[in-house]
């Protein structure tokens, strides 16, 4: 274990907060679900995946720039988040069967995206591709700044959507005791609809950033899910910010700890937190 | 017997397959299924199986068949680690039992890539000879699977008809519940981990030299462990048979479509095979079959029993000698309609010589900052009907909760018996002969009114066998008037009815002291008459109650010594009718009279 050195490391630190945005980005709308509608979706990774494989088709087969793409990609996922939800509440899921009928979809997504996009790796050639910043001593990648950015943008918006529209505070009201806000005249359906309606639309963003950034390949999207759900679990269910801040410092942790120690021992770093938050800390969730 | 037929060895793989499948998904239910604490972690002590091999077998040439049980020990060891930690965190259950599971594969995953188990390249198992059971390799690894396969659902049948497996069903309805009926909910969950961890870790030891070389990323991905609790909720996790039934419908469905194109194709296809499952089945297969089976009986059923039901409770009402307490005011007025006084004429023995059963000192707990026992010291008599009466959080329920084991209070003692209840599981206090009931009931949703009663016959003090508990069962469930719906599920019951399961539950185990926790709340007038009733013929039998209520009129009628509480203190003690006529008693309850 040599140790690295100043720069080293805090170019280590900076890129764990841009991989971290992308987890807080992933966990922003599975939290949303998880805590607000009590379901676990797993098939967010799915709809990510696919909207991240729609940007690589139009921005790099068509030629579109890659945020242009959002145009398309964030009402089609609205409406895609909308359909799951109708599907689950038709059926009054309980949040454990969500979690495994999610995972069915999620199987059925990644057999249709292997099916049109074959499994060769992908990656999105785009005008941000190649491009950086210099901060101080520091490099900083704009498809990764742009992440944070998105990333930043939406939570923050989603928060203060919470705290501070009646929208917010209904859903609020929703998530604690359905029963109770239907009664004083909250549309619980069309509220459901409406936030997983949301949360697709976050997945599809999510995907655009995936692509911006990282080869795509359909079986890496299971790779993502523990990560993330550690980073919702961490950062609170229902809390758009959370994961975010939660993401940020599991990134951190993963690249110091890869800094000091090899690549591959970065995964038990979140995972034990994971393991230790559940542990200590008392009767969450 | 097949292999011997000389078949293309693709059947005898298939069949492996199949038996694989069945034998993860049978071991991830003895746990999981029967005791609803799903697991996302299956993967992790199957991949340590599945390295244990590996390093024995390959790095340091061990006979295979040696191999697998150091396999199956390694796995268990491994899960009854974890269980020894995890399962005494009250809070992790449910979801979050299944995400700290599927983190423990992770972890485990990385550890085996880093460190000389595996370090990267995977391990190679072809220089180790396959043992010669049958003429061909595949023919071989069939017999083997096929072995484990008969062990593994040998052993969740025997599970599924044990104490065990009584216990574990009681734990997924309701743990709390089931621990203080006396199930030792976290002996038995260990027990049923490390079983289930064994026979995964078996099935990985043969399994990494079917695939002869193995690698961290293809034995601890997210596969496994989803695959094997679709599998579970496909057939019925509550049926040994189910995972079973489930695993062979999957398998069969993927490995149907294996032929090039249609591989992605038939992807698609477990996958809407499973949504469409959870979505209309979420009880599974069997679940959906025995549903169906059982629905022919009931409705007429429900009908006619309603109407003896009705006629079995006139009886008891006028089964004895006493007149049915009057209605009465709230007025504590010093001369009462003879009705209404204390007869305890039928207690054992008269009051002054009654030796003290449950001795109760310095009681104390909060939550957070809410202290809702401050200090109670009282004592309860054997053969008495002690009455705790008290505003809205007083501390009632809560000393009820601290005395059966619910809750671990912060300081204090409760001596009974010559042993101190705090600080005991509660499922030991349970067998010390305590026993109590629930003010709003929690039955076991799944179990029928006879399991039950019978459950607590089993676990309680009087520990019976099956046979022997089901015919106590029968006892209670007569004494109670619930004979006619003992086939029913408490889902049928009213709340009157689901009260006096309560009860028989809590006689089931023939407790000395019984805790009644506002047992007739909610319930109508003349349906509390017959619960006083009840109540008396208990005592008459010599068990110990201690009655905690809010109808005055019940309480002034049934105990002999009343203690108030108030703000988790003791604020009077005594017979009743004096402690009635107390003023600040009044004032406790009422506020203080106005000048």
């Amino acid at each position: 274990m040599s140790l690295p050195s100043g720069a080293l490391l805090a170019q280590s630190a900076l890129s764990g907060v841009f991989i971290g945005s992308m987890y807080g980005l992933l966990g922003m709308g599975l939290g949303l679900a998880w805590g607000l509608l009590h379901i676990i979706n797993l098939a967010h990774f799915a709809l990510a995946f696919l909207a991240a494989y729609l940007c690589y088709q139009l921005a790099g087969a068509g030629g579109v720039d890659p945020l242009a793409t959002l145009a398309l990609i964030v009402p089609l996922f609205f409406a895609l988040g909308v359909a799951v939800q109708w599907l689950l509440s038709r059926f009054r899921v309980s949040p454990l069967n969500s979690l495994l009928a999610t995972f069915g979809l999620m199987a059925i997504v990644e057999a249709a995206i292997q099916y049109f996009w074959t499994a060769d790796f992908r990656k999105l050639e785009s005008v941000y591709s190649g491009q950086k910043m210099r901060l101080g001593g520091l490099f900083v990648p704009v498809p990764e700044l742009l992440t944070l950015a998105l990333a930043l943008l939406l939570g923050f918006g989603a928060w203060a959507a919470m705290r501070y529209t009646n929208l917010g505070r209904a859903l609020r009201a929703l998530a604690e005791d359905a029963p109770m806000a239907a009664a004083f005249g909250v549309n619980r359906r069309a509220h459901a609809l409406l936030l997983s309606g949301a949360c697709g639309a976050l997945a599809g963003i999510a995907g655009v950033c995936l692509a911006l950034s990282f080869t795509l390949t359909p079986s890496q999207m299971y790779a993502w899910v523990g990560v993330v759900f550690a980073a919702v679990m961490l950062g609170g269910l229902g809390s758009p910010l959370g994961p975010l801040a939660a993401g940020i410092i599991i990134g951190v942790s993963e690249a110091v700890t890869m800094a000091f120690l090899s690549p591959s021992w970065a995964p038990i770093v979140s995972f034990s937190l994971l393991i230790a938050l559940l542990l200590l800390r008392p009767g969450r969730a | 017997m097949l292999p011997f037929l000389r078949l293309p060895a693709f059947y005898e793989s298939f069949l492996y397959l199949v038996f694989h499948w069945i034998v993860l998904a049978t071991s991830w239910n003895i746990l999981c299924g029967y005791s609803g604490y799903f697991s996302f972690g299956h993967g992790a002590f199957f991949g340590a199986g599945v390295y244990t091999t590996a390093v024995l077998a390959g790095t340091f040439d061990v006979p295979f068949l040696w191999t697998l049980p150091a396999a199956g020990a390694v796995a268990a060891l491994l899960g009854l680690g974890l269980g020894a930690v995890v399962f005494r965190v009250r809070h992790v259950r449910g979801e979050l039992f299944a995400l700290l599971t599927l983190a423990t594969t992770f972890v485990l995953a990385t550890i085996v890539l880093n460190t000389p188990i595996d370090g990267g390249p995977g391990v190679y198992l072809s220089g180790v000879a396959v043992p010669k059971l049958a003429p061909t390799p595949s023919g071989t690894f069939y017999m083997m699977a096929l072995v484990l396969m008969i062990g593994t659902v040998t052993i969740a049948y025997g599970i599924a008809r044990s104490r065990l497996g009584v216990g574990l069903f009681a734990i997924h309805d309701d743990e709390d519940a089931a621990e203080v009926m006396g199930v030792p909910t976290y002996g038995y969950k260990l027990a049923a981990f490390g079983i289930s961890c064994a026979l995964a870790g078996v099935a990985g030891g043969i399994q990494a030299l079917f695939v002869s070389y193995v690698t961290a990323s293809g034995t601890f991905n997210i596969t496994v462990p989803l695959t094997v609790v679709l599998m579970s909720v496909l057939g019925g996790t509550r049926f040994w048979a189910g995972p079973a039934i489930g695993a062979t419908v999957i398998t069969v469905l993927l490995y149907a479509t294996t032929a090039a194109d249609q591989a992605i194709v038939g992807k698609a296809v477990v996958g809407l095979v499973l949504v469409a499952a959870i979505l209309v089945m979420p009880e599974g297969i069997l679940g959906r079959v025995f549903a169906r089976r059982r629905r022919g009986g009931p409705p007429d059923r429900a009908r006619r029993s309603h109407a003896t039901t009705q006629s079995a409770q006139q009886a008891a009402l006028h089964s004895t000698s006493r007149p049915v307490t009057h209605p009465a005011q709230d007025a504590i007025a010093p001369s009462l309609p003879q009705s209404l006084r204390i007869d305890d004429s039928d207690a054992p023995a008269p009051r002054s010589e009654r030796p003290v059963l449950l001795s109760v000192r310095g009681v104390a707990k909060s939550f957070k900052g809410v202290r809702a026992l401050a200090g109670v010291d009282l004592d309860v008599r054997e053969g008495e009907i002690l009455g705790v009466i008290g505003p809205n959080g007083s501390g009632k329920s809560t000393l009820i909760n601290v005395l059966s084991g619910h809750y671990h209070a912060d300081t204090g003692s409760a001596r009974f018996a010559g042993i101190d209840l705090l600080g005991l599981p509660a499922h030991r206090i349970a067998r010390a002969g305590v026993a109590r009931t629930y003010q709003v009931p929690r039955p076991f949703a799944h179990l029928t009114v006879r399991d039950n009663v019978a459950l607590a016959a089993m676990f309680g003090g009087t520990a019976l066998d099956r046979r022997h508990a089901a015919e106590a069962a029968s006892h209670w469930l007569d004494f109670t008037a619930l004979a006619s719906h003992a086939d029913a599920y408490p889902g049928d019951l009213n709340l009157h009815q689901a009260k006096f399961l309560e009860l028989a539950r809590g006689l089931a185990a023939r407790p000395r002291l019984l805790m009644l926790d506002e047992v007739l709340s909610g319930l109508t007038p003349a349906e509390i008459d017959g619960a006083v009733d009840l109540i008396r013929r208990i005592r008459a039998q010599g068990t110990t109650i201690v009655l905690v209520e809010h109808v005055m009129r019940v309480v002034t009628a049934l105990a002999e010594r009343l203690v108030v509480l108030d703000q988790g203190r003791v604020l009077a003690e005594g017979p009743t009718m004096e402690v009635m006529s107390r003023s600040d008693v009044a004032a406790a309850y009422l506020g203080a009279p106005r000048a």
